[in-house]
């Protein structure tokens, strides 16, 4: 398993990635394993307001459905239109394959996740390896 | 997760499934492979060549002696005085309201000789039930074998030309549903079952249960079927496999609270038989009344979305009336599919429903099943 040290991590194992006041969103490569092969991911819509810490979406394997969590508050002003036709490049790239952008409402918000090694250590307590 | 494995129990091949990085679950009490290389894979394995899984959680109870038959044409519901030895068939046993206690297969191994296979999870619950009921029947010795056996099943069309490598036994002699004893992987007297619950071809053979020799067939299997691609295969595609075949799971379309004639399994509860077995009463009262009044159907989600086990059934209008016992995109069919109780009304084919997916109401239509079935093997 991977996790950028440029990305910040929830504990509902989304990632995220700030350029500016844009953030990035996925879900972690532990989340994809742990799903199994994906088969459908739910997205907002542009322009639609998430607020940090609530659900904005589901991302469905086969044998298991699992809500979308934001990772801060803003503006939807992107989606991944690939993941319609091909949400198993998830499961081939979790890192590497976005969800959607925001336009980020707090950039402080961000200081509330988890670094890429706390991600891993809560990973690890959290299956117990 | 510590004090939690502890109690999970394990099949002989536990340690095998770990070496091989298998995902593990808690299944019914038992720490198992839910997954191996990836569930779509490992069903696409089966469907197409052949793959291997670990099934020792099954139970396996033996009735002997001159009663036997007796005990169990009381205990289920199809009519075991029908089979040769040597041959196998679905059957059930029912609570007196015609609810099931388990889903079984019996085999005929002799004249008064029976192994009826069950399920993991209901083990204790089965094996408690079969002594109450059949337990001071006359002549009839009854042993709980779950233990001793490691079961596995080979499944797909390339299932034969796998296990025919490690056999002198000819498979082709042996039909579907029926069983032989032959020499596999060097061990003797190995139950060589045509049977499966996949909807594909296939076979189940019970080897010793210690470790040595499961580890050592396990590996051999695999290696016989490297040629076809085989892939070892997890509770995940068992599942998918066996939904798109629309074969009942217990706790699921079958349990506690539905009864054979609802569940679309009338078929092998065998009235007639001449033997008053437990259950049989009410399944005559219900026919005698008209019938169940709600059924099992198969619904194909025809608007994106998938119905999962647990989820309402509605009418177009929203009302509630009904729920999904097992739902899942089907890896081959590339459907979403599930299987669901309905009133009868609405339990004709092409019927539109709407299933209640996180508070949206998603279209369905009643299909009928199986969602898949085998092309039959031409000679």
């Amino acid at each position: 398993m991977a996790y950028p040290a440029n990305y910040k991590y929830t504990k509902q194992h989304e990632w995220i990635s700030v350029e500016g006041t844009t953030g990035t969103v996925g879900i972690t490569d532990y989340a994809q394993s742990s799903l199994g092969d994906i088969v459908f991911v739910e997205l907002p819509k542009l322009g639609d307001v998430l607020d940090a810490g609530k659900i904005f979406g589901s991302v469905e394997s086969v044998k298991a459905v699992s809500d979308l969590y934001s990772p801060a508050s803003g503006t939807v002003t992107a989606i991944n239109e690939e993941l319609k036709d091909a949400p198993e490049r998830v499961n081939a790239d979790a890192n590497a394959t976005w969800m959607l952008k925001l336009e980020l409402k707090d950039a402080t918000e961000l200081d509330a996740l988890l670094s890429a090694a706390d991600y891993e250590t809560f990973v690890s307590e959290e299956t117990g390896h | 997760m510590a004090e939690m494995t502890a109690t999970l129990r394990k099949t002989a091949l536990n340690a095998t499934h770990r070496a091989h990085k298998a995902k593990m679950v808690d299944f019914g009490g038992w720490d198992m492979p839910v997954e191996y290389s990836g569930l779509v894979a490992e069903h696409m394995a089966v469907r197409t060549g052949v793959g291997l899984f670990d099934v020792s959680h099954m139970g396996d109870i033996q009735f002997r002696g001159p009663g036997s038959l007796a005990a169990v044409q009381r205990l289920c519901m199809n009519d075991a005085s029908k089979l040769a030895v040597g041959q196998a068939h679905y059957s059930a046993m029912l609570y007196p309201d015609g609810s099931f206690v388990d889903d079984v297969v019996v085999h005929k191994l002799s004249e008064n000789d029976y192994l009826i296979v069950i399920n993991a999870g209901t083990r204790e619950k089965d094996v408690q039930w079969v002594r109450k009921t059949v337990g001071h029947m006359p002549s009839i010795h009854i042993s709980d074998y779950s233990d001793m056996y490691t079961q596995l099943a080979i499944q797909g069309p390339k299932a034969q030309a796998t296990l025919q490598k490690l056999t002198d036994t000819d498979l082709n002699g042996i039909k579907n549903y029926w069983f032989r004893w032959g020499k596999v992987c060097d061990l003797y007297n190995v139950m060589i079952a045509r049977t499966g619950y996949t909807g594909e071809d296939g076979f189940e053979i019970y080897i010793p249960s210690d470790e040595t020799t499961s580890g050592r067939v396990w590996g051999e299997v695999l290696a016989a079927g490297a040629e076809f691609g085989i892939l070892p295969c997890g509770l995940g595609a068992r599942n998918t496999l066996r939904l798109e075949a629309a074969m009942a799971l217990y706790g699921h379309e079958i349990s506690e609270t539905t009864n054979v004639l609802e569940a679309g399994l009338g078929r092998y509860a065998k009235l007639d038989k001449g033997v008053e077995f437990v259950g049989r009463e009410a399944l005559v009262a219900i026919e005698a009344a008209g019938g169940p009044k709600r059924k099992l159907v198969g619904l194909e989600m025809i608007e994106r979305g998938i119905g999962r086990d647990g989820y309402p059934v509605c009418a177009l209008s929203g009302e509630k009336i009904g729920v999904i016992t097992s739902g899942s995109p089907a890896p081959f069919l590339k459907k979403n599919i599930a299987l669901a109780y309905v009133p009868v009304q609405y339990a004709g084919v092409d019927e539109l429903v709407a299933v209640e997916i996180r508070g949206q109401l998603v279209k369905a239509r009643v299909v009928a099943t199986p969602f898949y079935k085998r092309a039959k093997k031409t000679a």
